[in-house]
């Protein structure tokens, strides 16, 4: 595969954290969304019953992801691109009160003379790494770029094995190949036992994956499906649109893509549709994917209407969650609480997300502005907000 | 040379007209943006091409070209149009 000019991280064990129950006083939960206009922190109470807002930031700023790290419960970073300025990161390292730009945020490698290079339209995904590297981030963009920063955000270098690489420009296509807002790198994930193991995602491009820190990615499609008519052979044509790792169980990942529902076992580097289980009459088309932060065998996944000319709107109208709780063998569907009729919802991949609490609280954001959440793994659900920007992303952090 | 700013640089510069000097528009951009950091990758990408809806007008004239020479006297203005919802 392709070689880098990276010099590879320290490889550094150690044991799996994985998310703990909650345990004497109950941490507070933060949701964290981040939308088309701006972004909003909900406060929660200890209940999870009462929230407060806290917004807008950056009114009129484009959010496309807000992400607090865990490692030192302060810093948050938010990928933004301002109206039709560039697209920059901003810090914050108390909790949102007060912002700073980054000096160098993510940008390609100047192209040689006469050479067509990229630009970076909007940084999408950002993932804070390892307890063992507390100011490494990962972030992915628009168009397909992997970057790492390692000094807490405030610059970042482009991973030029992958973003310059003649063999992954290729299966990143060309603008025209993604999705409509933009092809995109997303679905950064680092092993919490090895932070020179690390998976990424592209729409569309495939899924990747690291063992030496970024030296050398190999492709992990095997299994996955593509459009009919497409030659699945093509890393090009293969959509992921959402893979997640099972904290209690770092050999599993789950996988929303355009074509079903995935799970993965490793070493195993064949995925399994197990998105065939779900109702015919649902199908297994989505955006998102979230995982049991203790029950490697319990998934979440919001089903979009994926017939015809692709809707990408609740079935019927009918919003509603699915839950597995055999690994995919069997789905249930969650809908106690949300409308039932007429409902034309769209969540976007990192639009939902849970908590670590017991039981698990759910949240997802719709493109139509409506916050949700459930304080018992999906069984009821209630609102939270309304009348919001178009939500692009809902992140939960603790605090 | 006076260089006027839209609405949206204004979180950098805190003033809609400042002082900035170059013998091009390039030049003019590295000076604003080692006088307001972060300023120039807003305007212009990693690929040194013009944001889409940015634009120098020089003497009332829009250029495109950021090696435009410039001399003391000219009057630059940095537009931003505005669209979409």
């Amino acid at each position: 595969m392709a070689r880098t000019t990276k010099k590879p991280a320290p490889r550094k064990k150690e044991s799996i954290t994985g998310a703990k129950r909650t345990s004497g006083p109950a941490r507070q939960v933060r949701v964290l969304v981040a939308t088309r206009k701006g972004a909003w922190i909900f406060h929660g109470d200890a209940a999870r019953k009462v929230w407060r807002t806290d917004g807008p930031h950056f009114l009129g700023h484009i959010i496309n992801h807000l992400v607090l790290d865990p490692r030192d419960g302060r810093t948050l970073l938010a990928a933004a691109k301002t109206g039709h300025l560039g697209p920059t990161v901003f810090r914050s390292t108390d909790r949102g009160r007060t912002w700073k730009e980054a000096a160098k945020p993510p940008a390609f490698a100047k192209a040689p003379e006469g050479d067509k290079g990229r630009a970076v339209d909007h940084t999408f995904w950002l993932t804070p790494v390892h307890a063992n590297e507390p100011n490494v981030w990962y972030a992915g963009t628009s168009p397909q770029g992997l970057f790492r920063s390692d000094d807490g955000g405030v610059t970042w270098e482009p991973f030029s094995v992958i973003n310059d690489d003649p063999q992954y420009r290729a299966w990143m296509g060309s603008v025209q190949d993604g999705t409509p807002d933009g092809p995109k790198l997303h679905s950064i994930i680092v092993d919490p036992r090895d932070p020179a193991h690390l998976y990424f995602s592209m729409s569309g491009g495939g899924v990747h994956e690291t063992r030496d820190g970024g030296r050398s990615f190999t492709t992990l499609v095997k299994g996955m499906e593509v459009v009919g008519g497409f030659d699945a052979a093509n890393i090009a044509f293969h959509d992921p649109h959402c893979v997640r790792m099972c904290p209690s169980n770092p050999d599993r990942l789950y996988q929303q893509n355009h074509c079903g529902i995935y799970r993965i076992d490793r070493p195993s580097n064949e995925w399994t549709r197990i998105g065939n289980n779900m109702p015919k009459r649902v199908g297994d088309v989505g955006f998102p994917m979230v995982v049991h932060p203790r029950d490697a065998d319990t998934a979440w996944v919001f089903p979009m209407d994926g017939q015809s000319v692709w809707p990408r709107t609740s079935p019927d109208g009918k919003p509603s969650v699915y839950v597995t709780r055999n690994g995919g063998k069997r789905w249930q569907r969650l809908d106690t609480g949300l409308p039932e009729s007429q409902a034309w919802w769209t969540v976007k991949r990192q639009s939902m997300t849970a908590d670590a609490h017991d039981p698990v609280g759910l949240y997802f954001g719709t493109t139509s502005g409506e916050l949700w959440m459930s304080r018992d793994e999906g069984q009821r659900w209630v609102c939270i907000a309304r009348n919001l920007p178009e939500i692009y992303s809902v992140e939960v952090a603790e605090v | 040379m006076k260089v006027l700013i839209p609405s949206s640089l204004l979180s950098y510069t805190k003033a809609p007209e400042v002082d900035a000097s170059g013998a091009t528009l390039a030049e003019l951009l590295a000076d604003l943006d080692r006088q307001y950091p972060g300023l120039r990758f807003r305007v212009v990408d990693e690929q040194d091409q013009m944001r889409g809806q940015m634009r120098f007008f020089v003497n009332g004239e829009q250029v495109f070209d950021l090696s435009h020479a410039l001399r003391p006297a000219d009057a630059v203005y940095l537009v931003q149009a505005l669209s979409g919802g």
